[in-house]
């Protein structure tokens, strides 16, 4: 039943970082800064996600998967044989450390949709591949037990776990990778049955969000998204961001700026000052988009191939501090991850209450 | 008037006991108490007991009163200046019995005096079990903090209209721009409406309160479905007008003063049937307004004669929409019934942009109390299942929904909207608020408290300006504390609570309630 869930309620730590010129930063920068702030995590979820790691593979989805039993590897395995077309599959490489003491299989995949797929539902996706690999996602992840895709974009991965994020970086092996966008995430949940797939950056596609914070609205958003079709299977509110970003961007074409706008709209006593046509223009977007608002206390950090969007709610109940150096942008909780970093900034600043920080890649600018 | 008349009150008394004697009679539910150290005789309650329980023997220089005429309204106490009067319950009881109740016995008697349907005013009075008082609120501690809404913006604004799935807009010179349209909405400061009230059924003084009120506070007012005065056309764009089976007082004007118009089918404390306004209440006035003969009666067919299926329905819909040039959003109000989620789905795919949903315990100025008390569903199951539907089908933002009939403070507002309505409408409370005390003797047109009376002489009881203010007040009131329940949820905006279940749980309630609200029991995460 759709309302019969348990949310998941979190406090964070954030860090991002993007290079405008897409220059590669290896993995051990995101370590070190969300280290720096390790007292906002408790050891119960940690991840990271980062852009241009697959460089051999960038025109593949590339799927990282965990699984609790070999049970559900051989089911996700036919069923990926039967809908897709697997180029190359291997585990995720690890590294034995002493903090991570446990952890579910993990194997990545790169991919394309299958021109025959054997799923009904998919074979009406043809053609169209992003909703055909959002779809097999939701599939995989709704319907065979003990498999979960945490990682499904592009050129791009998820690496994510139950742990200190610094310490889920070594297992990850993190200082291998090198990526033009990195976002981590160190999570201090409250009540949280510890699942891996539980823990921060969620990903959609090549999108990638962390976030910290307790999503009030969480409720009515999920339905809302279940009414367009979405599968809420994490039980946290993170979930939501991502699937209603892909909502909002994705589906309905409207760009970064507006859909900020939506999950963290201006309030009426400020729409109301508006001349006519933007008090239009706001109004509709409210009036229509109600039931997408994000209330509650939150940051966001939101990644995505080419760029990288940081976010708070419109009366700013969580910290999100900015500091750029050169072509390089970092977001954070706290401006000593960044320090750690750079210490070296060209400029500091707290982006006000609702105002997205949108950066985008040079060249790729849309 | 009796009260007035020199003739020695012996011989009243000696009337009537006379016809008591020839039915069998009851014993009356009130007795009137008067302290006479207390009382001056100045007879302010016996002017004022439009019941005529009460009259004064001058030669005696006594009160008398008729207890089985009194219906327990306590105009007598309100307006008492020395405070001698009390209205007791009478200690009479019939012989206990939990399956014979005393209403049921003197239901029978009453119908043997007078064999037909008895009739009474509000809604249903049993005692069904009330869903909202089995359902509590969550608020924030510690992981999300509550916000002030002293200190943070708290808002209520609220659109009703249909809303498509997605918005055209871009950014043109850093300013956002809507390239289409979308439909016409209504805009509410408050989720509050006054619900529909007939002039006729109610009086002038009333209705043009309820407008002002609207007016002041950001909302509507709908006129029921006995027009709308001339005197009240510059309230228009704060009128929701109604086209109901009886079509009274429907012409283009009327349709083109509203904000809204709403198609009613059904209503609550008497779904399935029609009303009736006798002729004699069909002063000059209401029927100019209602577009009928002075002293005729005005009859409302239970169906629209021209309505027989929801495909009739699209064609009303669509002829009020022609007619209106689709400047104004189109509502159809229906009584909740077992079946209310498919014809609510229905209804939206006729091209409704607001449904209404009044509950069983809806109000009425007139109705058979045995349909009144024994048909319909409870508004919280009503709006829970209509809302799940309609977005199982994906239609949810087709429509706005209002639930009616029930609702009884802010935070019955705050369960309903959670389990799904994006507005309520208010029609007891809003009497309440002007003096109402629910006797349910709307039926008879002789409001003491002059709401539901045409009387010139009670109507007048009604200022006004005094009963907008205090309209406007109740509204402001619950407007402050939904504004503290969104707070302490962790909410700045009401559009964060409609639909969000999650912040209730349900206390006392089986599991089949709790699925059939879409919530979860209290105690559980």
């Amino acid at each position: 039943m759709s309302w019969n869930y348990v949310k998941d309620i979190s406090n964070c730590g954030l860090f991002g970082v993007i290079s405008k010129k897409k220059r590669l930063i290896n993995g051990e920068i995101a370590r070190r800064a969300i280290a720096n702030m390790h007292d906002r995590g408790n050891g119960l979820g940690g991840g990271f996600a980062a852009y241009g790691i697959y460089p051999d593979y960038k025109d593949f989805y590339a799927f990282h998967i965990m699984y609790d039993s070999l049970k559900a590897i051989d089911e996700t395995e036919e069923f990926l044989r039967d809908n897709l077309e697997v180029v190359h599959e291997e585990d995720i490489p690890t590294r034995e450390t002493d903090k991570i003491k446990w952890s579910p299989y993990l194997k990545r995949y790169f991919v394309l949709p299958a021109n025959n797929p054997k799923e009904r539902e998919l074979e009406l996706l043809r053609g169209m591949d992003d909703d055909y690999i959002v779809r097999v996602v939701m599939i995989i992840n709704d319907r065979i037990e003990g498999a979960y895709v945490f990682s499904s974009g592009k050129n791009m991965g998820a690496f994510k776990g139950v742990g200190f994020p610094e310490d889920l970086a070594e297992f990850y092996r993190l200082d291998e990778y090198d990526g033009y966008i990195w976002i981590a995430h160190n999570r201090f949940p409250t009540n949280t049955p510890g699942w891996w797939g539980g823990a921060h950056p969620f990903t959609l596609l090549d999108w990638a969000i962390v976030h910290n914070g307790e999503i009030s609205s969480y409720g009515i958003n999920r339905r809302y998204l279940e009414m367009f079709g979405y599968k809420l299977t994490l039980h946290t509110d993170t979930e939501v961001v991502a699937y209603l970003m892909d909502l909002i961007v994705r589906k309905h074409g409207l760009p970064f700026e507006i859909a900020a706008k939506i999950f963290a709209p201006p309030f009426w006593k400020d729409i109301d000052e508006m001349d006519e046509d933007e008090r239009e223009a706001y109004t509709a977007l409210r009036a229509v988009y109600g039931s997408a608002v994000l209330n509650g206390p939150f940051a966001i950090l939101f990644a995505f191939h080419n760029g990288l969007m940081g976010l708070n709610d419109r009366v700013k109940l969580r910290p999100l501090v900015v500091g750029e150096k050169d072509d390089l942008v970092y977001m954070s909780s706290e401006e000593a991850g960044i320090r750690e970093v750079e210490p070296d900034l060209d400029r500091v600043y707290a982006p006000p209450a609702g105002e997205p920080v949108l950066v985008f890649t040079e060249e790729e600018k849309d | 008037m009796l009260f007035y008349e020199e003739k020695d009150a012996r011989e009243t008394l000696k009337l009537r006991s006379l016809k008591k004697g020839e039915y069998h009679q009851d014993y009356p539910l009130y007795t009137v108490v008067r302290d006479n150290d207390k009382c001056i005789r100045c007879l302010a309650c016996v002017r004022q007991c439009s019941y005529e329980a009460t009259f004064y023997d001058p030669v005696r220089n006594v009160i008398y009163n008729k207890d089985e005429a009194c219906v327990g309204c306590l105009r007598c106490v309100a307006i008492c200046p020395t405070d001698a009067i009390t209205v007791k319950r009478n200690d009479t009881k019939y012989r206990e019995n939990e399956n014979w109740r005393e209403e049921t016995i003197k239901a029978i008697k009453k119908q043997a005096d007078f064999g037909a349907a008895r009739l009474t005013g509000l809604g249903n009075d049993k005692g069904y079990k009330i869903y909202f008082d089995h359902m509590v609120l969550d608020a924030s501690q510690v992981t999300n903090p509550s916000i002030d809404p002293l200190r943070e913006p708290m808002e209520l604004r609220t659109f009703l209209g249909r809303k498509p799935d997605s918005v055209k807009v871009e950014f043109r010179n850093g300013k956002l721009h809507l390239k289409e349209k979308i439909p016409p909405q209504l805009k509410l400061e408050v989720p509050v409406i006054f619900a529909p009230m007939s002039y006729g059924s109610i009086n002038f003084n009333f209705q043009a309160a309820l407008a002002i009120a609207a007016r002041e506070a950001g909302t509507y007012f709908n006129t029921g479905e006995g027009g709308l005065h001339q005197k009240l056309r510059e309230f228009g764009s704060n009128a929701i007008v109604q086209v109901a089976s009886g079509r009274f007082g429907v012409d283009i004007d009327y349709l083109e003063a509203a904000a809204a118009v709403e198609i009613k089918i059904g209503q609550g404390a008497k779904p399935g049937i029609g009303g009736h306004l006798p002729g004699e209440k069909v002063t000059a006035d209401i029927s100019r307004t209602r577009m009928i003969p002075e002293g005729s009666d005005a009859i409302s067919p239970a169906p629209h004669h021209d309505i027989y299926s929801i495909e009739d329905l699209r064609l009303l819909i669509y002829a009020i929409k022609e007619a209106t040039r689709y400047t104004k959003p189109v509502s159809v109000k229906i009584a909740a019934v077992h079946n209310v989620a498919a014809i609510a789905s229905g209804i939206a795919r006729a091209g409704a942009d607001i449904i209404v949903i009044d509950g069983f315990r809806g109000g009425t100025g007139a109705a058979p109390t045995i349909i009144r008390d024994h048909v319909g569903i409870p508004i919280e199951l009503a709006i829970a299942q209509v809302d799940q539907r309609l977005r199982d089908e994906g239609i949810r933002n087709w429509v706005s929904l209002i639930a009616a009939g029930g609702i009884r403070s802010s935070a019955d507002i705050v369960k309903i909207i959670a389990l799904g309505a994006d507005a309520v409408y208010i029609g007891t409370a809003a009497m309440v608020a002007v003096g109402c005390t629910l006797c349910q003797q709307c039926h008879r047109g002789i409001c003491a408290w002059g709401i539901t009376t045409n009387r010139p002489d009670l109507a007048k009881r009604i200022n006004v300006d005094i009963a907008a203010e205090q309209l406007y007040n109740l509204l402001r009131g619950w407007a402050i504390e939904i504004r503290e329940m969104l707070g302490l949820m962790g909410v700045n905006s009401i559009e964060s609570l409609r639909g969000n279940r999650l912040k209730l749980r349900g206390v006392g309630l089986t599991q089949e309630e709790l699925d059939v609200l879409g919530i979860k029991h209290a105690g559980l995460q």
